[in-house]
């Protein structure tokens, strides 16, 4: 190759400025990063179990209105018909409510299940599901550690359905339906940091109503949902086998693999083959 | 199907036209009413009614999944199981192409052709379970790369090593046509093909385990550990050598015709050589499996239900076959590998079922089992596979040698 003096320098020059505006770029902050989740807080001691979360819900995504009504020792689960369901729970402290939904992780498994990016986790912190994307295979049912999406196994051209967390709405700058509606001012929207901190004061204010654990500060790394509760979580049917630890650094290790072993295996592969070639056409000129 | 009019290939002479050639090619040859067929044709006509359906009134109606158990034995059994089976084909290639191992060159192009036709049939099988299959080119061609997903990864993996391993069979199909040009060039992709494949195949044999990676606490802790990608990787090897020997002794019958004196002496020395692998591959399974066990300290689950079913699947389908295959090739008793490796494989689609279906939310209210509609699929996509694995061997040189004017030496 032939480099004259003159366009070594150019070349030289140019690349240095690159590098320097590309570390320039990099340093300034993103604008993403200034968005802060939002999340709804939802208290168990304030909710009466009125069901009006469900109603409204079911209205604003025209489904079918709810039918049952919450009773102790009945197990309700959202399906494909109900993005949301309030169970009763008899403890110690009486009947108790829980309004049950999908959680809006910060690190949601379903979006990293993804392969599509149907599943998507929104800068404003809805995790919503895009009709367009989504080819059905599924694989956000299995990954979603709270059982959340729900699938429409009776229709030809099925949908995932899941709480999304009223996204539309959200956009037009109205509250989610259900927590516009709440009669007994359970549900409480806003931004995930402000809500915690609320969590944190009323914990703190009535000690004794509320047992001193944000479900959800940390749960699946974060999620968006947030409870308050008068008793421990796992009597509310939270299941214990949920994690702290965020589901999608679960397969991360796997995923960094692929690339190494991209560029290792082929030529390993090459030189045993040029290898065991060698031994052999020696061995042929042995005999 | 023995008694099949099994005619020499011709060489393509050019004054045949090439359409005419085709035509001819795919009537059916021999009897018709063998046995196989009258048992595959009606399966197969009564899959194709249950599919009209599925596509008419969806899943719900034709199969159990649910909300709490989402994949079913179309996913479970024909998809993940089924890759399982086909890694013969990168295994039996590394041996060949890569270590240079001539031994086992006659059986390269049946294993390759099989893994290719498992790869095409049960990535179809994929198209029938997903709920909206017309959306299945988004992760190709869609603009909507969900880099972060296994899934991911996995499907683009089957549909590059599709076309490796199309690659590796093409001189076959070269040679039924005639074409020697064709053939020579496509022979001279084999070797970038086979590393490729290997390559594609070790990341996505894992890769199918580790798209359980993300389902901590929704599988049996017995069964999900994070080295699940490894477990899959290490079990597609005897999983994919005990197919190629039941599937060698079963086309040594049915197309006997076919295969030279020659292959047919090589046939035992093969049979021993990879039940040998296939030892050692189970033995070094089992102790990964132990470790994982030790290391998970879940000695407890060991005795409740499922921790039986562990055991079940650890003793009787690892460790047993393992040792048979031990004895077996140690005393050349070739029936006995061929037991050992039925069992392997039970052993294998029990693995598979448990990962993906059975310890999946196994304490669950709702129990998963396949509806007769989704056995009858299930099954009715095998036997296709098995109607175009008949139809391309009774054509191309897959087990009978290529035709003259291939040289010998490549």
């Amino acid at each position: 190759m032939n480099i004259g003096r003159r366009n070594f320098f150019k070349v030289i020059g140019v690349t240095g400025a690159s590098l320097a505006l590309g570390k320039k770029a990099n340093a300034a902050p993103k604008k993403e990063e200034e968005i802060e989740f939002s999340g709804i807080l939802y208290d168990s001691t304030r909710c009466v179990g009125c069901q009006t979360c469900e109603v409204s819900c079911a209205e604003t995504h025209g489904l079918p209105a709810p039918v049952d009504v919450p009773t102790a020792g009945v197990v309700r689960k959202a399906d494909e018909f109900h993005r949301t369901v309030v169970n009763a729970v008899s403890t110690e402290k009486g009947e108790v409510y829980v309004k049950r939904q999908c959680m809006h992780c910060n690190e949601p498994a379903c979006a990293s299940a993804c392969l599509t990016k149907a599943m998507l986790k929104t800068h404003e912190g809805p995790v919503i599901w895009r009709e367009k994307k989504c080819m059905g295979c599924r694989y956000c049912m299995i990954a979603c550690p709270f059982d959340s999406p729900k699938a429409e196994y009776d229709s030809p051209n099925p949908k995932i359905v899941k709480c999304d967390m009223c996204f539309d709405r959200q956009k037009e700058g109205k509250l989610p339906a259900c927590v516009e509606n709440c009669p007994a001012e359970a549900l409480v929207f806003g931004k995930r940091r402000d809500l915690i901190r609320e969590a944190h004061k009323r914990i703190a204010e009535n000690p004794g109503q509320y047992v001193d654990y944000i479900y959800g500060e940390h749960e699946a790394g974060g999620t968006g949902y947030l409870y308050l509760s008068g008793v421990p979580f796992d009597k509310l049917g939270f299941s214990p086998s949920v994690q702290l630890k965020s589901y999608p650094e679960m397969s991360k290790g796997f995923l960094y693999a692929v690339p190494s072993i991209f560029i290792l295996w082929p030529a390993i592969l090459l030189g045993i083959r040029e290898a065991t070639k060698n031994n052999q056409s020696k061995e042929e000129g042995n005999e | 199907m023995s008694n099949i009019n099994y005619t020499k290939p011709k060489d393509y002479d050019g004054s045949k036209s090439i359409t005419k050639f085709l035509l001819d090619e795919l009537k059916p040859r021999g009897k018709w009413l063998t046995p196989f067929n009258i048992i595959s044709i009606p399966i197969m006509i009564l899959a194709l009614v249950i599919l009209v359906y599925r596509f008419w009134k969806g899943l719900g109606p034709v199969s159990n999944i649910s909300q709490e158990v989402p994949w079913g034995i179309w996913k479970g059994f024909n998809v993940i199981t089924g890759v399982a089976f086909a890694g013969g084909a990168y295994v039996l290639t590394f041996m060949v192409y890569i270590l240079n191992m001539k031994k086992y060159h006659s059986i390269v192009r049946i294993t390759v052709l099989n893994g290719f036709l498992a790869y095409v049939f049960y990535a179809g099988a994929l198209i029938l379970e997903l709920g909206r299959p017309w959306k299945i080119f988004n992760p190709i061609i869609g603009n909507s790369f969900g880099t972060s997903s296994v899934l991911f990864l996995v499907a683009w993996h089957f549909l590059l090593y599709i076309f490796a391993q199309m690659i590796e069979f093409s001189p076959a199909v070269a040679e039924w046509l005639g074409s020697k040009r064709a053939r020579k060039i496509l022979s001279g992709m084999t070797i970038g093909a086979v590393i490729f494949g290997i390559t594609l195949s070790t990341l996505h044999q894992s890769g199918l385990g580790a798209i359980f990676l993300m389902s901590p606490g929704k599988i049996h802790p017995l069964w999900y550990n994070e080295f699940i990608p490894v477990s899959f990787f290490v079990s597609s090897i005897f999983a994919g050598l005990s197919l190629v020997i039941f599937e060698g002794s079963i086309c040594n019958k049915v197309f006997a015709d076919q295969i030279s004196e020659r292959n047919k002496k090589a046939q035992p020395g093969i049979i021993i050589g990879l039940s040998k692998i296939c030892a050692f591959t189970l033995f070094v399974y089992f102790f990964y499996q132990l470790i994982i066990l030790i290391h998970g300290q879940h000695f407890d689950l060991l005795n409740t239900p499922m921790g039986y079913w562990y055991l079940l699947e650890m003793i009787g389908f690892v460790l047993v076959p393992m040792l048979l295959f031990f004895y077996s090739y140690r005393r050349n008793n070739i029936l006995m590998i061929k037991v050992a490796a039925i069992i392997t494989m039970v052993g294998v689609v029990l693995n598979r079922m448990n990962v993906s279906i059975i310890a999946y939310n196994w304490d669950g209210a709702l129990r998963y089992v396949p509806t007769w509609m989704e056995a009858v699929v299930s099954v009715a996509i095998i036997l296709t596979q098995i109607w175009i694995f008949r139809w391309v061997i009774n054509r191309m040189p897959v087990l009978r040698e290529s035709p003259s004017w291939v040289n010998e030496k490549e």
